[in-house]
């Protein structure tokens, strides 16, 4: 969900390393001194992963067992089936050993490679930042066991090969398991130099291997983060304000406190806190608080108001993002102009599992945090900062997040800075389980930013793009955070922007402008970011110059991306596999396509809808990525079927509107997400590919409404641009 | 005192009538296998079963369960169950897995009296639980799969 720089394919270094050994005390397992810390480059992201660091990925057991630590969040992405299967596979580990932890958080050692010094999930980076670090790390194990075998059996190391967790002497007809050699394994030094495999020596990669949480997650016995139950936990409910910025003026708590079950009720900064045995009682206890609040400072306007308000500064000049040649002198030469104007809404993430942490206090004074922790070092200093000691005092314990979609990362960490305060007003006597219900997560904010786009462009008398005119509105995610200074130049946030000024049709002439809005509605990356806006104003915009231009959709986009074979290989695939340009189809049913890039990963879809009177069905979407090497096909495509499955309701109606500053969706009753009956038949085809993978949480996404748009106008001829779509007004063909 | 069976473990409870079994499975028992979503049964993630028929937990008052057996997807056995659970495995169909124990839930009380469902059936047991994360092409394989080795 953060847009990160990227180097595509950068190759491992081949660094010195520096590490001793040692045995972690009381454990048989793989235990190293920490590497030196990497050296910062400045040009760009390194994804060498530096020196080898099995001592912080794997942990081998006597019992055969291989731990491999997941320094990222699993909200469902299934990267720590993907992160397992990188490390073993150079391991050459046996799969049905292979466990999972989620690592702590530490600053040394898990930092997201492509984050900079920040450990955290998000951009679809899991994979792509840990591809070199995890091989190294199951290499150089891998190497010290065959060191350990070769000085206990005395035979040359040379001779020894490694298959499914065991290591043979073939010549000697000896052999043993890695548990068995796993403690004088660890006493040797660290390779300098692991050799990583050849790709054709692979034996998971590439493979459609198990997802390592089915089992836990179907039998009831995986623990979320919900799901944390500490000796002597009490759960806390928050009455925050009804607008955001509000603070609470006056309480009066004598009702609630009355309420049994409730333990009691403090005042902190984000409202009031009822504090119960139970979620229940949290619930009748916060029913029956009265709390007065301050609105002087808070967001007093409806939703409706503010779109009006971006509907008019959209038509003023904004900041560049990015420009070549005269936009407005080409299209004033041209022989057609069309203009569009596209809306989106606000959206929340509605992840399954509302948000919830617990913290508790140990005896010593030190901490111990539990929660789907999605960006470790700022949560784990944020709430070392709440509770006033340092950030060494605070553990982390990453669980199983039921969904996120962005919402569990805040640059300021929210609900753990929230949690953390709750157990400072009550001095720290009982772990605190926060609880927040759906329409406090709902109604919560930090959603995906209301946005207008403004688009005009030119076309020659060939039907050929002369000039492109794209500006743009919405409140930007990083300006005010932490993160502006890594993603804000010359008050240009890229995630507001990213997907259109850097757009990959040739363009002859371009201006992409953008304005920020301030208003008081917190905003947040939402499964794909920027590219949730950007991929529907440009790939509908195009697919209308093309019908302008009375072109075919997929030969007028091929034409401007001769420049961008990845994209233009998914788009092919997905024609092809759909059966583009084959015959006609039924009455009021049409194909619609779309491609986009995000994340350093490709995508393109085809949509086949049929709709008619105010009413639309996809029935099948095809879809083709490149996301690189396939560490896990399987999950690649349960990605794609996925993000169809969650961006289709915000398609076809979810929207969060504020009526003077109240938010008015607060469940799923108003905020319905895409159910069963509408999901649509989901193909998903994989490109080959022989480059360093990316990721694929989030970049199935930004295809879904231009394709559905798109195959609407086929079907009934009528241009659908805003989001949700406003089906009202269409009839069949 | 109420008296509940919970996956054939017979339990004494101590809890207003009205408080929503959902809280008396996560809170008092932590049976934390039964998941919140909404509150408001607009989700599923709470189902469980009641003498073998689904209902949602957040909207069950403890009070009104008598004498029914309540059964959780951690408990939940027999063919049928056996059957879903391993057509989910076999397909991968978890990613977060948040909302695949109501799913799985409504998925056996489908299969129980509905042996060889179609498609229209499945979207008619299944409309009421949502899975965010998208998964409903492989719920819907993973239940004819079932259905399959039922046969």
């Amino acid at each position: 969900m953060l847009k990160v720089a990227r180097t595509p394919d950068a190759a491992p270094s081949r660094r010195a390393f520096l590490g001793g050994a040692a045995i972690a005390s009381g454990a048989i397992v793989i235990g190293f001194t920490l590497a030196p810390a990497r050296q910062a480059r400045a040009a760009g992201p390194d994804l060498s992963g530096g020196a080898a660091q099995p001592n912080a990925f794997v942990r081998i057991a006597a019992d055969d067992t291989v731990t491999v630590m997941i320094k990222h969040l699993d909200m469902g992405q299934g990267n720590t089936t993907g992160l397992a299967t990188i490390l073993a596979d150079e391991l050459d580990a046996d799969w049905a050993t292979v466990r999972t932890a989620f690592a702590p958080a530490d600053a040394a050692l898990y930092n997201n490679l492509l984050m900079g010094p920040v450990q955290g999930t998000g951009g679809s980076t899991a994979i792509a930042n840990s591809w070199y670090q995890l091989r190294k790390a199951g290499a150089a194990a891998r190497a010290m066991l065959v060191t350990a075998a070769a000085e206990r059996w005395k035979v040359p190391a040379s001779e020894i090969t490694v298959a499914e967790g065991v290591v043979r002497h073939a010549a000697s007809n000896r052999q043993a398991r890695f548990g068995e050699l796993a403690e004088a394994a660890a006493a040797l030094p660290v390779p300098q130099e692991p050799r990583l495999k050849d790709p054709s020596q692979w034996r998971l990669i590439g493979k459609p291997g198990k997802r390592l949480d089915s089992n836990a997650k179907t039998d009831g016995s995986a623990i979320y983060s919900m799901d944390i139950r500490r000796p002597g936990q009490v759960t806390a409910m928050v009455a925050h304000a009804p607008r955001f910025g509000g603070v609470v003026k006056r309480v009066d708590d004598k009702a609630a406190r009355a309420v049994k079950g409730v333990l009691d009720v403090v005042t902190i900064p984000t409202g009031v806190a009822v504090i119960a045995t139970d979620t229940w009682s949290a619930m009748k206890g916060r029913e029956a608080l009265s709390v007065t609040w301050d609105d002087s400072a808070a967001e007093m306007r409806s939703s409706d108001a503010i779109l009006a308000e971006y509907r008019e500064r959209v038509k003023t000049p904004g900041l560049v993002a990015s420009k070549a040649g005269d936009a407005a002198a080409a299209i004033a030469g041209s022989a057609k102009v069309l203009e569009a104007e596209f809306t989106f809404p606000y959206l929340a993430h509605a992840a399954m599992e509302p948000l919830n942490a617990t913290i508790e206090r140990a005896s010593d004074g030190t901490y111990d945090v539990f929660a789907g922790c999605q960006i470790q070092t700022i949560e784990q200093a944020v709430v070392a900062a709440t509770l006033g000691v340092t950030t060494d005092k605070v553990r982390l314990h990453t669980q199983w997040a039921g969904g996120s979609f962005g919402r569990r990362a805040t640059p300021g960490a929210d609900y753990f800075a929230e949690t953390a305060s709750i157990v400072k007003a009550t001095g720290g006597k009982a772990p605190v389980h926060l609880v927040w219900t759906r329409e406090d997560d709902m109604a919560g904010g930090f959603y995906r930013p209301m946005v207008v786009h403004k688009l005009r462009a030119g076309l020659d008398a060939k039907g050929a793009i002369t000039g492109w005119e794209h500006r743009m509105i919405g409140k930007s995610i990083m300006i005010g955070t932490a993160f502006e200074t890594m993603l804000v130049k010359d008050g240009i946030d890229s995630t507001s922007v990213e997907g259109a000024s850097d757009t990959p049709y040739a363009l002859p002439a371009y201006r992409f402008e953008v304005h920020n809005a301030r208003e008081g509605v917190p905003v947040l990356w939402w499964r794909s970011v920027g590219h949730t806006h950007t991929a529907q104003a440009m790939e509908v915009f195009v697919d209308e110059l093309a019908h302008a231009a009375g072109a075919d959709p997929v030969a007028y986009r091929l034409g401007m991306l001769t420049a961008a074979p990845r994209l233009s290989g998914v788009l092919k695939l997905a024609a092809e596999k759909a059966g583009w340009g084959k015959g006609a189809s039924d009455k009021n049913r049409g194909l619609g396509v779309a491609a986009h890039e995000s994340f350093g990963s490709y995508v393109a879809m085809v949509a086949d809808v049929t709709a008619e009177d105010a009413k639309v069905k996809v029935n099948r979407i095809v879809a083709a990525v490149d996301v690189g090497i396939a560490v896990n096909p399987d999950i690649i495509r349960a990605q794609v079927e996925g993000a169809v499955g969650f961006a289709l309701s915000s398609v076809l109606r979810n929207r969060i509107t504020l009526k003077d500053g109240v938010v008015q969706e607060k469940n799923f009753d108003t905020y319905e997400p895409t159910r069963m009956s509408e999901m649509p038949v989901v193909e998903v085809h994989i490109v080959a590919s022989s480059a360093a993978p990316t990721g694929i949480g989030e970049p199935g996404v930004p295809v879904i409404a231009p394709a559905i748009s798109n195959a609407i106008f086929a079907a009934t001829g009528q241009r659908l641009r805003s989001l949700p779509l406003d089906l009202s007004g269409l009839k069949g063909a | 005192m109420l008296k509940l069976t919970v996956d054939g473990v017979a339990h004494e409870v101590d809890a207003d009538p009205d408080m929503p079994l959902l809280w008396v499975l996560r809170d008092r028992l932590d049976q934390t296998g039964t998941k919140y979503g909404c509150g408001i049964a607009q989700c599923g993630a709470c189902t469980v079963h009641l003498d073998g028929q689904p209902v949602r937990a957040c909207q069950t008052r403890i009070g009104d369960i008598g004498t029914a057996q309540i059964t959780t997807i951690a408990g939940v056995s027999g063919r049928v169950a056996d059957a879903v659970r391993t057509a989910w495995r076999g397909l991968d169909v978890v990613q977060c897995g948040y909302c695949q124990s109501g799913q799985m839930m409504s998925a056996i009380g489908l299969l129980s009296g509905t042996p060889k469902p179609t498609d229209a059936d499945i979207d008619g047991a299944m409309d009421g639980n949502v899975c965010r994360c998208g998964t409903y092409q492989r719920i819907r394989a993973a239940i004819h799969e079932a259905a399959r080795t039922l046969a």
